[in-house]
């Protein structure tokens, strides 16, 4: 009998402390995550209410997840303190209608399983309004399913599949940055234009971010002139076995849909085996700075030196946001922010494009009025936005939910991409045409944040 | 004696089912996700504190047979529409069949040669998935359909009911493990892990034993795996890295090696330690470049805290925390009451063991 009293007695503390541990945990947040249905309707119809999970009367709770650390983390970590600097500008600003952006960024590493787990933290604990920007085409779309069963807002997601313009299946769910079949298209023209009877090999990641790129490059490149289409996964860095058989097939000029840090092994693994093809970079892999970066820091840990700039001279790739040079009234505005809130941040492509994002958001919020609910923010992107710092038109509409149109050509040199050629725009068809953007982009406001 | 152990091991699944049932209700819906986190970690690291702890084989490959029944769930629910508990079973037998084949490569390997051919396993199998993009979907994976049954409502938690089931899985396999350390099963495993050479020469099948030892393990690591395929919605790669491996042995270590309230306690400290240290890093304010590798930092100082002030992990902590406030009982001592405590199995195991040690010299 004793015996059995003592083991109750041990099972009774094991599963106490247990409880507690759980409990313990769950005390720091409980606080935060009660939704907000106090909005005691204010009679004033300006009065700022909770109209939403995540908006309060002075704050606006958004979150998303971010390779900080992992294979991706190389140049896509800048992003989120990008966007952040940009919110904290706004927020010093008057905020959007008086209330302030909270942006929580959480970590991923890259890794689909660790997406699943931090987003469901993010919607089901923190509460926030909409998911922004979550990066990554194998990360989000494992959340996003998930996302739109839970009706959040899963606004400008940092990839551009093609797979986050479907309405039906996604209501929720929008394109930002130009999608990467679009991005196939306009590199595949130029590709068949100006290096016509070359041959020509695909590099690309073995996911839809690589199969989106080279099935829009498919569309223009004929057949005949493609010797060798090779893949790479990014959890395996030892790719000397694809690009030997890129070199094998005797390619003239490498297309490669990949992200920085397989550019930049691409690019030394070809040196290594003293192969020099001309490199054509889709835009999310060919930052200059970011590869520079990288190029150096790789031949480091390999024993040799190399001038990063140098390597990346003559690379050929594309953009849909404005070319980094100070004459750039965009360039100007996100460069007075970047000094003032994140001035230790390399002022590159990644951190243009966290700053741009995070101005269409606010450009979102402030059209979707005073006092939104999800549903509100939806209906706001689909009613279409403006172009902002994209030198493209978006695409949205209640059909289309895909972000920038069009993109510019650009070739690299001394470490800035150098426009090439107009403005083109195009859309995700086999036969749609390829044709130059007739309007100009507008200026960037002199107060640095959208009007309504 | 054993008349009385199943009906006490029921008791205290029942207690801990219903401890689950009201946090799971009291607390928000992240808290259930986390619930059925842990409880999908449980029944890993269970199995392999038993193949380590009891029969004294390391295995660095685990998370290559969570992959296996991953895998064999997601396929199952798209392809066959199979109920879940169905593909649930069958995840396990398919994961038993894989342990079987491994086992019997392992049975002939010790110790670090063991953990390496193991950890080869855990690295290699999960690139399969790439080499078959059209079947297992490659990088990105296969989602996986799981809903709420109908008869619980429209507006209930998805996330509670991962909770429940995943809890449910885990309890019915921490029973099954607790008679099974218990049996003539459980005392042959010890006796391989003690003295090989002395166990057969009491009639033990070595080989047999140890192929046993890991195909229970694989087994309880495909029923994980299944598990983690409903909880998440999603069997990818990236999930099954040998990074999960090493996770897993390194719960079993942390909770105590061999102990089945021990793979609870080192599931705990695996999944709500990261997501605690992130909070608590992000709401300090520190910058993202520090913030993003403080969980990994955490998780390396828990390890080796651990180690040093409990080297038989938290569940040896905890007994000898008791010991010293109950004072030394002296039935401890005895066999007849090792084989009754089976809260802790870990605890009657050592004295067993001591006590066969004693027996022999």
């Amino acid at each position: 009998m004793k015996r059995t009293h003592r083991l109750r007695w041990q099972a009774a503390a094991i599963m106490t402390v247990a409880a507690l541990a759980v409990a313990a945990c769950s005390s720091s947040s409980s606080s935060s995550s009660s939704p907000s249905s106090g909005s005691s309707s204010s009679s004033s119809s300006s009065a700022l209410t909770a109209s939403a999970p995540g908006i309060t009367p002075t704050t606006i709770t958004i979150g998303s997840h971010q390779p900080l650390t992992g294979p991706a983390a190389p140049g896509y970590s800048e992003i989120a303190p990008a966007s952040a600097a940009y919110f904290a500008y706004v927020n010093a600003h008057g905020g959007v209608y008086g209330r302030k952006i909270i942006y929580k960024y959480l970590n991923d590493a890259y890794d689909p399983t660790t997406t699943a787990s931090v987003v469901r933290q993010l919607v089901l604990q923190d509460n926030v309004y909409a998911l922004f920007n979550g990066l990554g085409t194998p990360t989000h779309l494992a959340v996003v399913s998930f996302l739109n069963s839970e009706k959040v807002p899963d606004v400008f997601v940092a990839s551009g599949c093609e797979c986050w313009n479907q309405p039906t299946t996604y209501p929720q769910t929008f394109g930002w940055q130009i999608d990467y079949v679009r991005e196939g298209k306009i590199l595949g023209q130029y590709v068949k234009q100006h290096f016509a009877g070359k041959k020509v090999a695909f590099f690309y990641q073995d996911d839809e971010f690589g199969m989106d790129g080279v099935k829009g490059l498919d569309y223009e490149i004929p057949a005949s002139m493609v010797v060798s289409k090779q893949s790479y996964v990014d959890t395996n860095v030892n790719i000397a076995p694809q690009v030997a058989a890129l070199r094998a097939s005797g390619a003239q000029v490498v297309v490669a849909f990949s992200i920085p840090a397989f550019t930049a092994l691409l690019k030394l693994d070809s040196l290594k085996l003293g192969f020099s093809p001309q490199l054509v970079v889709s835009d999310v892999g060919s930052d200059p700075i970011t590869l520079s970066g990288l190029l150096e820091a790789f031949a480091k840990q390999g024993g040799a030196t190399v001038n990063g700039n140098q390597l990346t001279n003559g690379i050929i790739t594309d953009n849909y946001l404005p070319a980094l040079n100070t004459s750039d009234s965009w360039y100007v505005l996100f460069k007075k922010i970047h000094d003032q809130y994140e001035p230790k941040a390399p002022l590159d492509g990644n951190f243009f494009y966290g700053m741009a994002v995070a101005y269409t958001f606010v450009q979102a919020m402030l059209k979707a009025g005073r006092n939104p609910t999800r549903a509100d923010l939806v209906s706001t992107i689909q009613g279409g936005l403006p172009q902002g710092p994209v030198v493209s038109p978006f695409a949205y509409s209640s059909a289309d939910h895909a972000g920038a149109t069009g993109a510019y050509m650009a070739v690299i040199k001394n470490g800035v991409g150098v426009q090439q050629g107009p403005v083109l725009i195009t859309d995700t068809s086999a036969s749609g045409p390829i044709t130059t953007f007739t309007g100009t982009q507008p200026q960037a406001p002199a107060s640095g944040i959208p009007s309504p | 004696m054993t008349m009385g152990t199943l009906p006490r091991r029921l008791g205290v699944a029942v207690v801990m089912a219903v401890i689950v049932w009201f946090l799971s209700v009291k607390l928000n819906t992240f808290r259930d996700y986390q619930i059925a986190e842990v409880a999908t970690e449980v029944t890993a690291v269970a199995g392999l504190t038993v193949l380590t702890g009891l029969s004294g084989q390391i295995s660095l490959g685990n998370g290559a047979f969570m992959a296996i029944g991953g895998y064999t769930t997601a396929l199952l629910l798209m392809h066959l529409n199979w109920p879940f508990f169905a593909a649930l079973v069958a995840s396990g037998a398919v994961a038993v069949a894989a342990g079987a084949i491994v086992g019997v490569a392992a049975a002939r390997l010790r110790g670090p040669y063991l953990a390496g051919a193991t950890l080869m396993l855990g690295v290699a199998l999960p690139s399969v998935a790439y080499a078959w993009p059209g079947v297992f979907g490659g990088d990105q994976g296969l989602n996986v359909a799981f809903t709420t049954p109908a008869f619980l409502g429209a507006t209930f938690p998805l996330t509670r009911w991962q909770a429940w089931v995943s809890t449910a899985v885990a309890l019915v396999t921490l029973v099954l493990l607790a008679n099974l350390c218990y049996s003539r099963i459980g005392r042959n495993w010890r006796a391989v892990r003690d003295d090989e050479v002395a166990a057969a020469l009491d009639g033990v099948n070595v080989a047999v034993t140890r192929i046993l030892a890991f195909v229970v393990s694989a087994g309880c690591a495909g029923l994980a795996g299944s598990l983690l395929a409903i909880v998440t919605s999603l069997v990818a790669p990236g999930a099954f890295t040998i990074t999960l491996s090493i996770s897993l042995l390194t719960a079993a270590v942390i909770g105590g090696l061999g102990s089945l309230p021990g793979a609870l306690w080192g599931s705990l400290v695996i999944v709500l330690v990261p997501t605690y240290v992130t909070d608590v890093a992000t709401s300090h304010g520190l910058s993202s470049s520090v913030g993003s590798n403080i969980p990994i930092a955490a998780y390396g100082v828990v390890l080796i805290l651990v180690m040093l002030i409990f080297p038989q992990g938290i569940q040896g902590g905890l007994r000898r925390l008791l010991t010293a406030f109950t004072g030394p009982d002296p039935k401890t001592r005895t066999r007849h009451d090792a084989s009754a405590a089976h809260v802790t199995p870990s605890a009657d195991d050592a004295s067993a063991s001591q006590h066969e040690k004693e027996g022999t010299s």
